[in-house]
């Protein structure tokens, strides 16, 4: 009994010491990946405030020798930023409030009324989730020339608030989630459908809608390919599409150019990410789950 | 006087004029969606399937040319080239990316720290793939960081990541994991929430180890996440563009990076060849469905569904 029981505490603090390594082994291994991740960022900086005698002749320096702000000047001033922040903002948060409103009341409508043709609408709207978009590419682009709406942004805004069978799906499934004894409560008050969407319903909706409205708002934001072939004037350009006149035409040699652009471009993004980096990462993760 | 019975009983014996009225609020709300998919998405697809038969740049006369579109594609060694970049690019990103996202979500699991690695490794997920493709391109450079140290420590010449077709071809896997590791980790934490600790525990009294912890229980466990994300991966890999065009440079060098959507894109816009582009773009859909329904098929061996 004895020679147990001293054992045991020596054997205990063994696997604790061990199991203290590993975790620190763990967090090593951890902090080099997340390290690795973030690396390219902080190069960009780095790399956006070198001049560039120091870039050709000594591409590993780490620090900036000397400081400079020049190439962000330079970027901010030979194509329209500020415009561009403006373009991707307001056409961002008008594709998020339409997507909100239509989505949700479609979503409704499949998770509580019965209509004919309910059941068959849901499945075209389940199966055209499987429609990769640059499949209409090309329609879709001759239907905003008949519409007259090339070079114009409401070839992105109005299609954007109108149509998103994901986010329909999505809706759905969390209006199943809300207590039905709600809805049920205010009909026996006479609420019709209308008011007690508006007034019942959506409201408590809310973190569905958060949740919706980032997803949502990180697509649109992040859109390229039909900006890309939809817009013309440099005026009228998003973000992401902005940044690709620096593809390139400046010369591809003075790359602290290209990355000042480029910080320009992703650091108020990454700054409203980390702030609402909680809310962000679990909205994208419902997403990525199906909704479940 | 029975207040257990008054929720149910309007729930389940709906008077006929509410009923009736249903029927058309129904149409009302889904209205607006329905508008916008038959006139955004089903009609430019049935038009694209229709496109796909026919001879047109958009100015003159459209003609009719019957599969000669879907012949020429499919004899067409750019197209051939592009299905087995696209293929290529899927089909290492996939294991690679998942693999890693399943490893960081298992190794953070129960840290307490976890939030603070998440958000390092979540940061590529929220910045728009331009940006993203724009900063690698400065990265991959011959001149840049990741040859200068690789030329350093190994003693061999730069490599030129860009220049050369193999390596270009893995500079876009390399960045295409680069940006979707953190959204994969995300969704496994989420999914081995709900793995009961005490299954594991019961597992490690049998004497399982980490690794087949991780093979024989975690996995199977989360099965179904990882095959709804391995199809939603595979989908998104088939649609790689903006990392080729920008990354790249419009999918070079010398096609070597070009992938189906980029075809699509060059055939339709850069030389105004919308019959070709619109067969093409049948032909990603074709690539797509079957791609799919493999693994939908496959799923029935892998994936194990708790019965409720």
């Amino acid at each position: 009994m004895a020679t147990l029981e001293g054992v045991a505490p020596v054997r205990a603090t063994s696997g604790r010491r061990g199991r203290d390594l590993r975790k620190l082994l763990l967090h090593l291994v951890l902090l080099a990946a997340g390290l690795a991740m973030v690396f390219p960022f902080v190069w960009m900086l780095l790399t956006s405030f070198k001049a560039l005698p120091q870039l050709l002749d000594e591409p590993l320096s780490f620090l900036p020798n000397p400081w400079t702000i020049d190439n962000y000047v330079q970027a901010w001033t030979s194509v329209p930023f500020g415009q561009a922040y403006l373009n991707s903002a307001y056409i961002c948060l008008l594709s998020v409030a339409g997507t909100l409103v239509t989505a949700s009341m479609a979503g409704y409508a499949f998770a509580r009324i019965e209509f004919r043709g309910a059941k068959v609408l849901f499945v075209v709207f389940l199966a055209t989730q499987m429609i990769p978009k640059q499949v209409t590419l090309i329609p879709f682009y001759l239907l905003m020339t008949k519409f007259g709406w090339v070079d114009s942004h409401l070839s992105l805004i109005v299609p954007a608030m109108l149509v998103n069978p994901f986010a329909v799906f999505l809706m759905r499934q969390f209006v199943l989630t809300l207590p039905r004894e709600l809805e049920e409560a205010a009909r026996v008050d006479g609420c019709g459908r209308w008011r007690m969407f508006w007034r019942i319903v959506l409201p408590n909706l809310r973190p569905g809608l958060a949740a919706l409205a980032i997803i949502v708002a990180l697509d649109v934001w992040n859109n390229f390919l039909f900006p890309l072939v939809l817009l013309n004037t440099p005026d009228l350009f998003t973000v992401p599409l902005l940044l690709t006149s620096f593809r390139g035409q400046f010369g591809t040699i003075n790359y602290g150019l290209v990355m000042a652009a480029s910080a320009i471009a992703t650091i108020p993004m990454l700054i409203a990410f980390v702030i609402g980096q909680r809310k962000i990462i679990d909205s994208l993760a419902t997403s990525g789950l199906g909704g479940r | 006087m029975t207040p257990r019975l008054a929720p149910v009983a309007p729930a389940t014996r709906r008077p006929a004029a509410w009923r009736r009225r249903d029927r058309r609020w129904g149409w009302v709300f889904v209205g607006p969606q329905v508008i916008g998919m038959l006139l955004f998405i089903l009609g430019p697809f049935l038009a694209s399937l229709v496109l796909a038969f026919a001879s047109w740049d958009g100015l003159t006369e459209l003609k009719w040319v019957g599969w000669a579109n879907f012949a020429d594609q499919l004899g067409d060694e750019l197209l051939l080239r592009s299905i087995v970049n696209t293929l290529l690019i899927a089909v290492i990103t996939v294991p690679i990316g998942l693999g890693l996202s399943l490893l960081i979500a298992v190794a953070l699991q129960n840290l307490r720290t976890r939030s603070l690695y998440l958000v390092l490794f979540f940061a590529p997920v929220v910045t728009s793939t331009v940006a993203v493709a724009m900063i690698w391109q400065q990265l991959f450079r011959s001149d840049g960081v990741l040859s200068s140290v690789i030329a350093s420590t190994l003693h061999i010449d730069p490599p030129d990541w860009l220049g050369d077709p193999h390596l270009a071809l893995i500079s876009v896997c390399i960045v295409t994991i680069w940006m979707s590791v953190g959204l994969n980790t995300v969704i496994f934490l989420a999914g081995l929430q709900g793995v009961s600790p005490s299954v594991l525990e019961a597992a490690q009294l049998d004497g399982a180890g980490p690794w087949s912890l991780l093979t024989r229980i975690r996995m199977p466990l989360i099965s179904p996440i990882i095959f709804f994300s391995t199809i939603v991966a595979f989908i998104s890999s088939l649609q790689t563009f903006d990392t080729v065009f920008v990354l790249t440079s419009d999918a070079g060098p010398d096609n070597a990076t070009r992938t189906i959507v980029y075809h699509i894109y060059d055939l339709g816009f850069g030389r105004f060849e919308f019959g070709p582009s619109s067969a093409a773009s049948v032909i990603l859909l074709m690539l797509t469905l079957v791609i799919t329904g493999l693994q939908f098929t496959a799923q029935k061996r892998f994936v194990h569904y708790e019965s409720d």
